[in-house]
């Protein structure tokens, strides 16, 4: 779409654009460019000399067991989150979208994780499962279960994907509900006197329309779960027990910040924005197909 | 759905359902404010009480004062200081930049417009989370670590707010652009007196979307603050419970973590139609 009538060019539009082309260049591309240099040298440790090395890096982590191994644990942690999270969203929607009576009460507190941030959401996490003082480590001792992440690599990864779900949940939430009401209500009702029970409605009609939503949803949480969980990951369980919970963005912040070891970091940042390049894509085209229903 | 078929049971369950998952959705936050309300030694005992206590006024004056016993001291006054801020400069600075540049990419047209719309788009594929090393040596190389600018700069480009605007501009009847010009108006005359109040609304929704997230920073000011004076409020909180297993004062820690929530929680909730709009809009 374009418009028919403009104004005259001239200097305006630069200026208008100035801030930010200057922002995008100076903290988006710079950083982006240097990311890709660094990438392909190799600094000794006092940084004093640089000396190119090709794909040296790229190697090395290819060849390096702890960097492959996060790999797998990103993979598994995101489609647990992405499973769970898309799982109790829609639960919850499909009820919200049901119900009349109490919706707005019943939005209002779906909303509250949103607005929770991601460390906060960690540490309230922790500080329930922790294993002196937790008030949840204490329910499930007396249950029978030991309760420990700081030892457990399963335990670990489990607060995690519960602390990632937890913030997720209000987002899923809410584009399950908008889902759902985009169906033709006319589509329910003929079913309904044809004598189709809900469950059935939902099987044939409500799931398969809202797959669009479903797709979009699953694209944003894997993204959401291999990029945005840094925080939750460090106020819980910083990666450990050893690298059971350590994730790929986890892994750069760790060798670039607390190794030092630049050449790798900046290695990783580039298979990371090669990721997210991937998935903006896959986003956009999906995107692209939507506009044409 | 309720006109052709009455199911009392499952209307029943689906209140039960929608119960229980707000029981799972709220329960972390009860149990950090309760613990705001108890002495550090009650909460230290496990289990802790779900009742709230009687110290609810000592855990917040001693949070708001840096006192109580935790692994830094840093007054909690001046980290919501700096976290509100480094989200104001965020959140306006967002707005502004992204409705400068929508307005050059929609009404004008001049060589190379594609190509700087396309710029700013390769913004949306580079999140901080995958650039931070690079991004602080450029930093480090301006002289902005430890500052406001340095922590707030970096995160002010914004992909989604600039389309979401464009896509409200293009919208926009050029009957309005025709007559402004027919009345001798020009460019900023138009923006300021008849795009911007148009963008009300979505100035509101993008308001709430970033202050959220410009509160909620955690990565990037953990990297970029080297000092405590500037610690915005999350990276203090996570320094005040440290990582040594030395006890510390929960209660103190958790009613700092209820004042870390509220300003987010307040705006979802008191702007929340504009907060679902916002959402739902800059995904579109």
């Amino acid at each position: 779409m374009e418009k028919r009538v403009w104004f005259r060019a001239g200097v305006l539009p630069w200026l208008l654009l100035a801030p930010q082309l200057a922002v995008v260049a100076v903290f988006f591309l710079w950083p982006a460019g240097q990311a890709l240099i660094q990438s392909l040298q190799q600094q000794d440790a006092f940084g004093t000399t640089v000396s190119w090395v090709g794909l040296d890096n790229f190697v090395m982590l290819w060849n390096e067991p702890t960097y492959l191994e996060s790999f797998r644990t990103t993979l598994v942690f995101s489609l647990l989150v992405t499973s769970l999270g898309l799982g109790l969203g829609l639960l919850l929607a499909f009820f919200a979208d049901r119900v009349t009576r109490g919706i707005t009460f019943y939005r209002t507190l779906l909303l509250l994780p949103y607005a929770v941030a991601p460390v906060l959401s960690g540490v309230l996490w922790a500080f329930m499962f922790s294993s002196s003082i937790g008030v949840v480590a204490w329910g499930l001792r007396h249950i029978g279960l030991e309760w420990n992440h700081l030892l457990n690599a399963s335990h670990a990864m489990a607060l995690v994907v519960m602390a990632a779900v937890w913030k997720q949940i209000s987002y899923n939430f809410l584009f399950f509900v908008a889902g759902l009401q985009a169906i033709p209500a006319s589509l329910l009702e003929a079913a309904a006197i044809d004598g189709a029970s809900p469950w059935r409605r939902f099987r044939t009609i409500q799931f398969p329309l809202l797959s669009p939503t479903t797709f979009f949803l699953f694209v944003i949480n894997m993204v959401y779960a291999f990029f945005d969980t840094f925080a939750v990951i460090d106020a819980t369980t910083q990666g450990g027990p050893g690298k059971a919970t350590s994730t790929l963005v986890y892994q750069v912040y760790f060798d670039g910040f607390r190794g030092m070891d630049f050449g790798s970091s900046a290695a990783q940042s580039v298979i990371l924005m090669a990721m997210v390049m991937v998935l903006t894509v896959i986003q956009f085209r999906f995107i692209e197909k939507k506009v044409q229903y | 759905m309720a006109m052709v078929e009455r199911r009392p049971w499952l209307d029943a369950l689906g209140h039960a359902v929608l119960l229980l998952g707000i029981a799972i959705v709220v329960f972390p936050v009860y149990v950090a404010f309760i613990a705001s309300t108890h002495a550090p030694q009650d909460v230290m005992q496990a289990p802790m009480p779900l009742w709230p206590g009687d110290h609810l006024l000592e855990s917040y004056r001693a949070a708001l004062q840096g006192a109580g016993r935790t692994n830094s001291n840093a007054s909690v006054t001046s980290m919501l200081g700096i976290s509100l801020a480094m989200t104001l400069i965020i959140t306006i600075g967002k707005i502004s930049v992204s409705l400068l540049s929508a307005f050059a990419v929609v009404f004008f047209r001049f060589p190379l417009r594609q190509w700087c719309f396309w710029t700013i788009f390769i913004t949306l594929m580079l999140p901080v989370e995958v650039r931070i090393g690079p991004t602080y040596q450029v930093v480090s190389d301006l002289g902005m670590v430890n500052s406001l600018g340095g922590l707030a700069l970096p995160l002010i480009a914004s992909a989604t707010a600039t389309f979401l605007f464009r896509q409200f501009f293009l919208t926009v009847p050029d009957e309005l652009v025709e007559a402004a010009r027919i009345d001798g108006a020009g460019p900023m005359r138009f923006f300021r007196d008849i795009l911007l109040p148009l963008s009300g609304p979505n100035i509101a929704a993008l308001f709430v979307i970033q202050f959220i997230y410009g509160w909620n920073q955690y990565l990037w000011p953990l990297i970029v603050a080297t000092s405590e004076n500037m610690y915005p409020i999350m990276v203090g909180l996570k320094q005040m419970i440290g990582s040594s297993e030395a006890p510390v004062d929960w209660n103190v820690i958790m009613a700092t973590a209820m004042l870390a929530m509220l300003p987010p929680v307040l705006v979802v909730v008191l702007m929340q139609k504009w907060f679902v709009k916002g959402l739902v809009d800059s995904e579109k």
